[in-house]
């Protein structure tokens, strides 16, 4: 199939399910309207509402505390996932001590969390960073941890015989093949930092798209549920492509994306 | 020939190289291994797989430490790694997130060279090895053969005395084996380094090297052999193959070598039961 047939299918599984969708919500068949306006909206509702939000530019303060706690997760989980990961990886005895502790912590559904983080950090921007550097760290730290210990043994012999010292190894050796499994979870990382950043506002807060969600879910505003889920699919979506960009910059080196744990 | 002025190069003195392995059973992979490399001399060590051929490399690496007897380098008992040696070995040991020429250069890198000088030499290296096009290819883009290259020009580039080799081609096929021995026999003629070379294909040790040792099978593998290869230099390998010399040596060698092989077996399968 070429680019442009795949396009044209594609799309047109978006216009069949949302004509689909109006039809039923709109038109009665056998005297019923399949998809009662209450419950279900439809499709013209759901656009002009995410018009009305873009052209009055409500939607802009929105996405951008989202898009900050989403960033601000992403970056302070990683850091973290990378430090730690590295650490441990390095540290065979402390990894030992704390494994059941990770593994417990790993455990726990994060969404549990978010009344902790509410009271701790406040309806701000913070409980919800908090909540998504839960859900990042640990990706990255078991990437990070995988791949220092994966590093193969031939090329680490090959770097001491070349006259490595052991911090040379570290930045040569351990160290790019620890980043490579980080950018290769990069996808699930990324993601889960949005999660994060949604759920929290969801549960709790003043701004944002999970807030903007909460809201007309609380006055039963169909449409407009729609539409924040539209919108926040999209900002999903763009965040992916840019991260695919981020990827193939950095990752030219490798012969096909390896497995990433998520 | 070997410089009698010069010290000798490797010495293994009655060597012998142990494993623990599961509880307190303890694996001999080696046993009393005595040999020795003199200065510009192209040994190669030829004996079925699994007899320890790569664990004697090992021991001269320093990667491994003899369980008894002794290693010199250049009359220096060896302690930690062999300093003087490159290591090539059989699997693929690139950096697989450094180009062709970083990988080169990174021997010259780590002892804090220039970067820019560094980068020439390597660029240099690569062409020596035919791949002066391919410098900025990473690992995954360049054909098994041609990683092999990168590989030589990674180990000589640091100009080490002693060259060890753990069947460098084996993975190639024919051809490509073929074509890096003779680029092997074209750097090394230029610049006669001690070489160890380990590989279990007969006619490719008798091509290459100036001394041919045979090895049993393991376990306790040891040293039953040693043929001096007499055939002209600078030799061609798929030329060297046609005379009758390399024939008449490959027979003698060969009717060794079976016969260990077999014995070989027979030792693995008994030695198996008895546990």
């Amino acid at each position: 199939m070429s680019r442009l047939t795949l396009l044209f299918w594609q799309l047109m599984v978006a216009v069949v399910a949302l004509s689909l969708w109006q039809f039923l919500a709109t038109v009665p068949v056998f005297d019923r309207i399949l998809l009662p306006p209450f419950f279900f909206s439809n499709p013209v509702d759901v656009g002009s509402q995410i018009v009305k939000w873009f052209s009055s530019g409500v939607i802009w303060k929105h996405l951008m505390i989202t898009l900050w706690e989403s960033v601000l997760a992403f970056v302070i989980g990683s850091v973290g996932g990378v430090l730690v990961g590295f650490w441990f990886a390095r540290q065979p005895r402390v990894a030992a001590v704390f494994d059941p502790y990770v593994k417990m912590v790993n455990a726990l559904p994060r969404v549990v969390l978010a009344p902790i983080f509410t009271l701790w950090l406040g309806l701000g921007i913070w409980s919800k960073v908090a909540l998504g550097v839960t859900l990042v760290f640990f990706i990255v730290f078991f990437n990070v941890y995988q791949g220092v210990k994966e590093v193969s043994q031939t090329v680490l012999d090959n770097g001491r015989m070349l006259g490595m010292s052991e911090r040379q190894l570290t930045r040569h050796v351990y160290w790019p093949s620890a980043l490579s499994w980080m950018f290769s979870s990069l996808h699930t990382s990324v993601g889960f930092a949005v999660v994060g950043a949604v759920v929290g506002e969801y549960l709790g807060s003043a701004a944002g798209l999970g807030y903007l969600i909460q809201q007309a879910e609380g006055v039963f505003d169909v449409a407009a549920v729609f539409a924040g889920m539209f919108v926040l699919s999209a900002f999903v979506i763009l965040i992916d492509m840019g991260v695919t960009l981020v990827e193939r910059r950095l990752l030219v080196w490798r012969p096909v994306a390896a497995e990433s744990r998520g | 020939m070997a410089d009698t002025a010069q010290p000798t190069a490797v010495a293994l003195d009655e060597a012998t190289v142990a494993f623990r392995v599961a509880g307190d059973r303890v694996y001999t992979a080696v046993e009393r291994a005595s040999l020795s490399v003199a200065h510009g001399e192209f040994v190669a060590i030829v004996g079925p797989t699994g007899c320890g051929k790569s664990t004697l490399l090992n021991v001269a690496a320093g990667l491994l430490k003899p369980a008894a007897g002794s290693i010199k380098i250049f009359d220096q008992p060896l302690s930690g790694l062999n300093r003087d040696a490159g290591y090539l070995f059989q699997a693929d040991a690139l950096f697989p997130w450094k180009t062709a020429i970083d990988n080169v250069a990174i021997g010259l890198d780590i002892k804090g060279a220039p970067r820019g000088q560094a980068l020439q030499r390597a660029q240099g290296w690569l062409t020596s090895v035919g791949l002066g096009a391919f410098a900025n290819r990473y690992p995954h883009m360049l054909s098994g053969g041609q990683r092999k290259r990168v590989g030589l020009a990674q180990v000589l580039i640091r100009d080490p005395k002693i060259l060890l080799m753990d069947e460098p081609f084996g993975p190639l096929d024919a051809q490509t084996r073929q074509i890096m021995g003779n680029l092997l026999l074209e750097l090394w003629n230029a610049d006669r380094k001690a070489v160890l070379f380990v590989t279990h294909d007969l006619e490719e040790a008798i091509a290459l090297a100036d001394r041919v040792v045979i090895m049993s099978a393991g376990p306790s593998a040891r040293i039953i052999g040693d043929w001096r290869v007499t055939l002209p230099r600078p030799r061609d390998i798929s030329e060297v193959r046609m005379e009758k010399q390399f024939h008449e040596l490959h027979r003698e060698i060969w009717s060794v070598l079976k016969d260990e092989v077999m014995k070989g077996y027979a030792q693995s399968t008994l030695s198996a039961e008895v546990g």
